[in-house]
């Protein structure tokens, strides 16, 4: 699967990365694959909440962490909603088949932390987004994907 | 305003022969749990299934979905317990179960049993919000009247409630990220710790010195009793980094410092927050002394329990922890809490809810996405 880097954003504060999940928030929508990936505490669950806030259009909405859960939904106004999930206490693929992921792939915007354990044909036509630290205090996203998406993502301000 | 309510609970079922009785089902998260409780406050069984143990080997990582493994052990489960009970259905006055919020396929599995077993031997289906079980435990263990404060602090939760009396709750605060006990568990991960995080980052914290590095202590004096912990995680992360980069390697006691510095900083987050609850509590029920009531798994810590021990002394507030064993899911607390709602509304019979993952206690605080709504897969 050809999964070239997009574009990359680096010494970023968590105001700047806020800033570039509100940006991405105009080009996602169900039926996308969004996976977020990256070591504890790179701000995956930052980037994450402040997309969600942006999607729902509302920045005190509460977006918990989805570790205990697994996958924590939030309803669009259009019907479709987002699945905010995090596959960390997972074992591999079959579970996620277990929690219906499979089901509602259309009408769903899935926001997968830890998706390695993701199956494949899921993770083939994802938008990725790697979260790394250079240094201890500043951040690099960066964004890989398909043609569809480096076409999708032509006019998007990300850096 | 600040009425207490006579704490009378019912002693008898309807032909007056012996307590009502009400067996509880909780499957929300990793426990299998079943209970039998009565209404003069004996647990007559109490079995728990907790996948943990074989967590432990994985750092955390959960081998299995929940739902497997409650479907695998549920039936069995609920037979022992009722053996335990010496009981048969017959004697059971209705049948509660987990109903949310938590983990879609664990609940359907809970609530689907829950009903089956209710519908077949004629008894009401009792569906409970996960959060009122731990806020009812106190009044099971111990007699609390209403109202007083609760703050329920596990892996996947971390709420300060105004309990004001059977489904009259009151959400004061919550985490707006990670719950302390994740905190917790996160923390221990990133340090190369055990699992369960809580007890090993305890451990570590006795040995180091909580002043050698500073953390950050979120939402210090802001306004509201919201919690964050998803910081200090990250800010543990860099400390950590820090050490390896000036002494090539995280020592013992770099390890043991950090967790000092972590485990005192969400001490100092939490008594923070739950003096602006004791406050804002205060302010609608008087000056009185009041239970301060501690549930959930992260009450097991000395530290922070110490803390709010001390707190309530000095706020004149009666501090109440709930037994251990009871503090971690249970079907206990699912039991009482079926109980007292049955007690408030004897006809009660939920039989048309259905599993809600989302499910927040406080519905009307909680409006601002999709409360009411029903989890995508229920």
């Amino acid at each position: 699967m050809a999964h070239d880097e997009i574009v990359a954003c680096e010494n970023l504060t968590e105001r700047d990365m806020t800033a570039i999940a509100a940006q991405l928030a105009q080009y996602v929508r169900a039926g996308d694959m969004v996976l977020l990936s990256g070591d504890l505490g790179m701000g995956k669950s930052t980037f994450a909440r402040a997309l969600i806030r942006a999607l729902l259009d509302d920045p005190g909405a509460d977006v918990p962490s989805p570790t205990f859960t697994i996958v924590q939904s939030y309803p669009l106004e259009d019907g479709t909603e987002i699945w905010h999930t995090d596959l960390y206490r997972l074992s591999g693929p079959e579970d996620v088949y277990d929690l219906g992921f499979d089901d509602v792939l259309d009408d769903t915007l899935f926001l997968v932390e830890w998706p390695d354990r993701l199956p494949e044909d899921m993770q083939d036509t994802a938008l990725q987004i790697r979260f790394s630290a250079p240094t201890p205090d500043d951040r690099t996203v960066s964004f890989c994907g398909n043609a569809d998406w480096q076409e999708r993502l032509r006019g998007a301000s990300l850096s | 305003m600040s009425d207490k309510q006579p704490h009378i609970i019912s002693p008898a079922n309807s032909d007056g022969s012996r307590p009502l009785t009400v067996l509880g089902i909780e499957t929300s998260c990793d426990e299998t749990a079943v209970a039998v409780v009565t209404a003069d406050k004996r647990i007559l069984a109490h079995k728990i299934l907790s996948q943990v143990d074989t967590h432990a080997e994985f750092g955390g990582v959960v081998p299995e979905i929940a739902a497997r493994q409650h479907i695998s052990s549920l039936d069995h489960l609920i037979a022992a317990t009722l053996k335990e009970a010496e009981l048969t259905m017959a004697d059971i006055d209705a049948v509660a179960a987990t109903t949310g919020p938590g983990l879609v396929g664990g609940l359907m599995v809970g609530v689907m049993t829950a009903k089956a077993l209710a519908t077949a031997s004629g008894k009401p289906f009792i569906a409970v919000n996960h959060l009122e079980g731990h806020a009812l435990t106190a009044r099971l263990t111990d007699d609390i009247a209403f109202p007083f404060l609760l703050l329920l602090t596990s892996g996947g939760h971390c709420q300060l409630l105004e309990v004001s009396g059977v489904g009259n709750y009151k959400r004061l605060g919550t985490t707006i990220d990670d719950a302390a006990g994740e905190a917790f568990d996160k923390t221990a991960k990133l340090l190369g710790l055990g699992y369960p995080g809580g007890p090993a980052v305890e451990r570590e914290a006795a040995k180091g010195n909580p002043d050698r590095f500073k953390l950050p202590h979120p939402l210090k004096g802001k306004p509201g009793c919201d919690f964050s912990f998803s910081g200090l995680k990250t800010a543990v992360r860099r400390l950590a980094e820090t050490c390896v980069s000036e002494r090539g390697a995280l020592y013992e006691d770099d390890r043991a410092d950090l967790c000092a510095a972590f485990q005192q900083a969400v001490v100092r987050s939490l008594t923070d927050r739950v003096q602006r609850a004791v406050t804002d509590f205060r302010s609608r029920h008087g000056a009185k002394s009041y239970p301060l009531v501690i549930a959930g798994g992260v009450a097991a810590n000395k530290a922070i329990r110490a803390a709010l021990v001390k707190l309530a002394t000095e706020e004149d507030m009666i501090f109440y922890a709930a037994p251990m064993e009871l503090c971690t899911d249970n079907g206990a607390m699912i039991a009482w809490a079926g109980l007292e709602r049955l007690l408030v509304t004897p006809t009660l019979n939920d039989m048309d809810v259905s599993a809600r993952p989302r499910w927040p206690l406080d519905e009307n605080a909680s409006s601002r996405i999709g409360a009411g709504k029903k989890g995508a897969k229920a």
